[in-house]
């Protein structure tokens, strides 16, 4: 203070003589206002400084409103009022004189009236309308000041409703010949398209204007506009990306003139806005990323000084190579300029690092290990927001192994931690990672214990309701939900007998719940002593009478007994008095029940335990309705914060083409997939060397440096020695790999953090970073919901939920593979093996009858396309098997069924024509012909005898299929030695492995008797598979999109060469998929079932094993798919 | 987008605070406490950057500032700004204000809080960022001072000597020299060929 006091009085006399404008009146008031700020720093008390204020105010009242006082006396009363304001005390009582400065004063009392407007008033202050005529005059004025401060105050404040008034100005000044003018002129537009944007839409090409403007002054302030329209629209803007590159690439290369430099780097606020835009356009979208890569480059090459400002700009290209569509060079350079921020011993530099990172993360666990030892550093670091950020990094990482050391430092964080928000935050996180991944029953209450006391009642309260909800619910079996609310229980009633003063309300709140609910269940803890501590509780000063009520309500639950009843009565009489009305209520219900035995025998029943007549608080009753919804395809219930979670991660990046929704499912998998524009950038086996990772259990340092290499991701050395059978399949390909691997990594020199801190830290990384990678290698499994957990799934596996049948595929050969990955995943795999091996039995017997019916030589013999269009000829050939067949069984070759084959659908692809009954002399025989995108069923009925027959009816239906006629069956009779042909279309309703149609032939005999017959008719489901036509891009946004998932491995068949291509062809040629690409080790392809339902598969060369995720709107049908796969590949 | 722009001294006196976005008297000068509680505990050799501060907005929000001496920088931006271009943003709103005070101390800001807000207007303009040039920042307050000094003698002065100074003009900016020298080329958009 006195520090300041000095300066005042040495620095006025000086402030004096610089002021150059002479008159009593100007030296008064700044006198004035030098005495008020001189008081004021002399001041000890808040009390006496209000008291000078309020004088002062007074003072300014009584000159403003003495009409003797000149403009000029009124803008230095205007200031002193500003100041006072800036204190935080109100002048209202000058507002007016502001709005009325800035319309009546000189240009530089008009400054001086706009900035106190601007200060005083909000948009919506009524005051404002009058300030508009003032505006609108100045605008049109010729003085380029005022017009600027018009531009200016109108970009600050400005009534939403009076824009379409001054709008056609402001255009106006777009084609301004000041550039500043214009500038401003951008810059007010952009605050109208903000707060209207319906009122601004008519000049989006005047917007286009001022990014071409010849000043690059103008176009940068158009910028702002295009982020924001980017941001919210980017598809509107793609045809601007070759522009915008082109600006980036002059402004990169120097072209703008030397004033633009900022400490020698050209422009470099206008190049951070520009990747901004750039990575929006080239989000999801390999075209436009194809356009932007080059400048990317350029930039991160240019950007190498060591100047702040340089690294803001690196920063921003990291971003965005990261957002567009990845190309593996610059990704490898994005993550050496992560690693070089990370390292940086300038501490933001750091900060924006860790940032990096874990935007990184999600996507590529593998950034985590490489800078484990920083991040470990980073922990302990003296800076709390650096440890936060750290902390956030943990979170995303955060899997069933390093859970307990991950919540257990972000409760240490906690403990000695600072603000509000921040404990919030955190708390939110650390209950939903106990949630997920609680390894068990006492880890988890005492967390949860932990959460409650630190975070307080100032956390969200969805935390504590969703803990009793999971407490109520209970999850795997009745003997685990037991134990857990024993514990609950026994950790409670210590709790209580111990220190209670400082337990926050809403842990009390639960406390009581959980006791008024499960004490029973504790032997130990007999319920009068749970109703005397409950008791102590109400006594308590601190106790809000909410929570008073909860302890009711729990007393309620316990009172029973002579020794309860007494408490309760004693209780109930101290509260039934009380003011609340909600107490009050809960004291009488209380004392009621207390004293009337027979109603508490009714209602608490003894012996029975208190399950049966406890309420669903589970809310059971609408399991059904639930498992409904989400065999229908409904998302499942999340609740909010893991919502907002979710919402910010999406916010953050999407990497890949066609990922994974889920956050913590991006794995190494999809790393890959962002190589797609390059052949060959695969590495083989990266899945296999993340669960190398898991198993070895512990870190390997060593091997950490190789991680990236020329072509973005490189397997490890181990990894290569796992993926050796790959190699003996691939002979021509993986040396390649492995050489190409081998020179980039002797190219890139990554630094490599110095594996030489102490044991403690290394162990605190193995046991921070346990299971990162076998994290991705889950993911790899095609587990998208690998959050789901032990304890989320109790929901999912509610009974009657059979929605996870659909989601594993029957073959032994997953169940064995499922068993493969249980000790990489944690129990919950478990289940669903067994839900698979389950349907391996209902679906045993399918598969036998499957084969062996008439039907199987009804599966398309769909060998090759072209084959498909048979000719006549073949026709013929196929006619005389089958006159042959009719020969044997005595009847005539004249009725050979394909013969009367409907002339339009004559040399469409068909199947065999297949008997499917006779009786007496009808015979019946069927085949199914392709039309187009129909498929058409044909009966042909040949009647053999030598007289007519009569009142013939076929009658089709299908559990599966939608069956419709399309020729007139209206043909009843048949005369002798000829064929009626039924003609119908077939639509998948319900998608199946075969699907089958049943029908009932009724005919009248010669004889007058009528009969029925019945039959039916089997046909694969791939007679409706067609190859879906679409590319990569459009692939990746559909995979997005759709809901079920099934994965399985196959077998690769090996054609010597090529196992992969070999047999994705082969798939492709018998089943009619369509290819969409191969890259590397994976390949994707695509088809659609009649009518239009669409599947698409990726497949992946793993482990010699073809692993396949396949994926469709439809429940069922990528679990036919998968089944078809199979048949093909095995057959072969 | 800036959501505000706020100076106090080491012992929390407000000395410049500009919000672009509207909050209640009240609410600003709780902002203003606790963005400088937050601020203050702070030591010299940590980052620049702070994230949350409930009032201000949560997550999204970022406080950068930076420490002069008796002040205290802040800037309190949303995710779309860049974190280090503000940083030195700061840095060139520190320097011009030096320029334009000649050597700027705390006094400087506290008896021309006028000007100060004007220095600010040239450099952001209703939270974007309009110029970031030191020297063009200080040519456009320039012309504003010229302004004033003339205007002040204009009192007593005869009517011609007003409207000359009405319609003066600012000077023409050093970068307007030659606009063909200006090697940005007009992107060649669709709508204007």
């Amino acid at each position: 203070m006195s520090y300041v006091g000095e300066k005042t009085l040495t620095a006025l006399p000086s402030l004096l003589s610089l002021d150059s404008q002479p008159g009593p009146a100007k030296l008064s008031s700044t006198s004035k206002l030098g005495n008020l700020i001189r008081g004021i720093t002399e001041l000890t008390s808040k009390h006496e400084e209000e008291k000078l204020i309020q004088r002062e105010l007074e003072s300014i009242k009584e000159q403003v409103s003495s009409p003797n006082t000149s403009m000029r006396q009124m803008k230095e009363l205007m200031v002193r009022a500003i100041y006072c304001e800036s204190l935080g005390y109100e002048a209202s009582f000058v507002y007016i004189h502001a709005i009325k400065l800035a319309q009546q004063g000189t240009a530089l009392e008009k400054r001086v009236g706009y900035l106190a407007v601007s200060l005083f008033l909000n948009e919506s202050h009524e005051l404002l309308l009058l300030l508009v005529n003032t505006v609108l005059k100045d605008l049109q004025s010729t003085n380029l000041i005022e017009v600027c401060m018009a531009l200016t105050v109108v970009s600050q404040i400005f009534p939403k409703e009076m824009i379409p008034a001054i709008l056609p100005l402001v255009e106006e000044k777009l084609n301004h010949p000041k550039e500043i003018i214009r500038r401003k002129a951008v810059l007010a537009l952009y605050k109208f398209y903000l707060i209207a944007p319906n009122q601004v839409q008519h000049i989006h090409n005047k917007f286009r204007k001022a990014l071409c403007d010849k000043d690059p002054g103008v176009m940068t302030a158009s910028l702002h506009i295009y982020l924001q329209m980017i941001q919210e629209n980017p598809e509107g803007y793609k045809d601007l990306t070759g522009s915008f590159v082109n600006i980036l690439k002059q402004v990169v290369g120097g072209k703008l003139p030397i004033d633009f430099n900022y400490h020698s780097v050209p422009a470099p606020w206008l190049q951070i806005h520009l990747l901004r835009i750039l990575s929006f356009l080239g989000k999801n979208d390999l075209r436009t990323s194809e356009l932007i890569y080059e400048v990317l480059d350029e930039s991160l090459r240019r950007a190498e000084m060591n100047r702040n400002i340089t690294y803001a700009i690196l920063y921003e290209c990291v971003k965005c190579i990261y957002t567009i569509h990845p190309k593996s060079n610059l990704l490898e350079k994005a993550a050496k300029c992560i690693g070089n921020f990370v390292l940086s011993p300038d501490i933001n530099l750091k900060y924006l690092g860790l940032k990096a990172l874990t935007y990184v993360i999600q996507q590529d666990p593998k950034m985590a290990l490489q800078h484990q030892m920083t991040i470990i550093e980073c922990l302990d670091h003296p800076d709390l927001i650096i440890k936060r950020e750290t902390l956030e990094l943990l979170f995303r990482i955060t899997n069933a192994q390093n859970v307990v050391v991950i919540v257990e430092k972000m409760l240490e964080f906690l403990q000695n931690s600072p603000d509000d928000y921040t404990t919030i935050d955190l708390v939110g996180k650390v209950a939903e990672l106990a949630e997920k991944y609680a390894p068990d029953n006492e880890w988890f209450i005492e967390t949860m214990n932990t959460v409650f006391s630190l975070g307080g009642d100032t956390m969200q309260p969805d935390i504590p309701n969703s803990f009793l909800k999971l407490l109520s619910e209970g999850f795997d079996s009745v003997e685990e939900d037991r134990k857990l609310r024993l514990f609950a229980v026994d950790s409670y009633v210590s709790l209580l007998q111990g220190e209670t003063r400082k337990l926050p309300q809403c842990f009390l709140q639960v406390i009581s719940w959980v006791l008024g609910e499960y004490s029973h269940l504790s032997e130990d803890h007999n319920r009068s002593t749970v109703l005397r501590l409950l008791e102590k509780l109400l006594d308590m000063k601190q106790t809000s009478s909410e929570t008073k009520c909860w302890i009711l309500m729990a007393m309620t639950k316990l009172c029973e007994g002579t020794a309860g009843v007494c408490v309760a009565q004693q209780v109930s009489e101290t509260y039934i008095s009380s003011m609340d009305t909600v107490l009050r209520q809960r004291a009488q219900e209380l004392q009621h029940l207390s004293q009337d035995s027979e109603l508490r025998e009714e209602v608490l029943p003894r012996d029975s335990g208190l399950d049966p007549m406890e309420i669903d608080s589970s809310l059971s009753f609408l399991d059904e309705f639930v498992s409904g919804a989400l065999a229908a395809g409904a998302a499942p219930y999340k609740p909010p914060h893991q919502r907002q979670e979710e919402l910010a991660e999406a916010k953050v990046l999407s990497l890949e083409p066609y990922g994974l929704a889920l956050p913590i499912s991006m794995s190494s998998c999809s790393i890959t997939d962002r190589h797609s524009p390059t052949p060959l950038s695969m590495s083989s086996g990266l899945s296999g060397d993340s669960t190398d990772v898991s198993h070895r259990a512990g870190l390997k340092l060593d091997g950490v440096q190789r991680v990236w290499g020329r072509d973005g991701y490189l397997a490890k050395k181990e990894s290569v020695e796992e993926a050796a059978p790959v190699q003996g399949l691939t002979p021509v390909h993986s040396p390649s790999l492995q050489n190409e691997g081998d020179g980039s990594h002797s190219q890139t020199p990554t630094p490599t953090p110095t594996p030489e801190p102490d044991r403690e830290k290394e162990q605190l990384a193995s046991s921070l970073f346990f299971g990162v990678s076998s994290q991705s290698s889950v993911c790899l499994m095609g587990k998208p919901d690998s959050t789901f957990n032990r304890r989320r799934k109790a929901k999912v596996q509610a009974p009657g939920v059979t929605e996870q049948l659909s989601s594993s595929v029957a073959p032994v050969s997953n169940a064995v593979d499922n068993l493969l990955c249980n000790n990489l995943q944690d129990s919950n795999i478990n289940s669903v093996s067994a839900a698979s091996s389950k349907q391996t039995c209902e679906l045993s017997p399918r598969v036998p009858a499957a084969n062996g019916t008439c039907n199987t030589d009804c599966g398309l013999p769909e060998s090759d396309r072209k084959r498909s269009n048979l000719s006549i000829s073949r026709d013929n050939g196929l006619v005389d098997a089958d006159s042959a067949l009719s020969e044997d069984q005595g009847s005539r070759s004249d009725l050979c069924p394909s013969s009367y084959l409907p002339a339009e659908l004559c040399g469409l692809y068909r199947s065999e024509i297949a008997p499917l009954c006779t009786a007496h002399s009808l015979e019946l025989s069927a085949c199914h012909v392709h039309q187009g995108d129909d498929m058409i069923l044909i009966i042909f009925i040949s009647n053999s005898s030598d007289s007519q027959v009569l009142q013939i009816r076929l009658d089709l239906k299908s559990e599966q299929l939608k069956v419709t006629c399309v020729s007139d069956s209206s043909v009843e009779n048949i005369k002798s030695h000829t064929v009626a042909v039924y003609q119908y279309s077939l639509a998948v309703k319900r998608p199946g492995v075969d699907v089958e149609v049943d029908g009932t032939l009724s005919f009248l005999l010669p004889a007058g008797t009528p009969q029925t017959k019945h039959f039916s008719y089997k046909l694969p489901l791939t007679a409706f598979i067609r190859p879906l036509l679409i590319s990569t891009e459009e692939y990746g946004t559909m995979w997005l999109g759709f809901s079920h998932e099934v994965k399985q491995n196959l077998t690769l068949v090996d054609d010597g060469c090529e196992p992969l291509t070999f047999t994705l062809n082969l798939l492709k040629n018998r089943l009619q998929l369509h290819l969409v690409e191969i890259i590397g080790l994976e390949g994707i392809l695509a088809c659609r079932l009649l009518q239009n339902q669409p599947c698409l598969m990726h497949c992946r060369v793993h482990a010699g094993a073809l692993a396949v995720w396949l994926r469709s709107p439809v429940p069922e049908l990528p679990d036919c798919l998968v089944y078809h796969c199979q048949r093909v590949l095995q057959e072969k | 987008m800036i959501k505000a722009i706020l100076m106090f001294n080491n012992h929390g006196k407000p000395r410049l605070s500009k919000f672009y976005e509207h909050y209640t008297k009240d609410t600003e000068q709780q902002i203003i406490r606790e963005t400088f509680h937050l601020v203050s505990k702070r030591d010299e050799n940590v980052c620049n950057f702070l994230e949350g501060g409930m009032l201000i907005g949560g997550s999204d929000y970022k406080l950068i500032y930076r420490h002069y001496a008796t002040l205290y920088f802040v800037f309190c931006v949303d995710s779309s700004e860049s974190e280090l271009g503000i940083l030195d943003l700061i840095q060139v709103f520190v320097e011009t204000l030096d320029k334009c005070f000649e050597n700027v101390c705390e006094l400087d800001l506290i008896f021309h809080v006028d000007k100060v807000h004007n220095i600010l207007a040239e450099m952001v303009m209703g939270g974007m960022v309009l110029e970031t040039n030191m020297n063009e920042i200080i040519t456009q307050v320039d012309a504003q001072n010229k302004m004033e000094k003339s205007e002040a003698g204009i009192a007593g002065a005869p009517a011609r000597a007003v409207s000359a100074v009405k319609n003066m003009k600012l000077p023409e900016m050093p970068r307007n020299i030659n606009i063909g020298d200006i090697n940005i080329k007009v992107p060649n958009l669709p709508s204007f060929k």
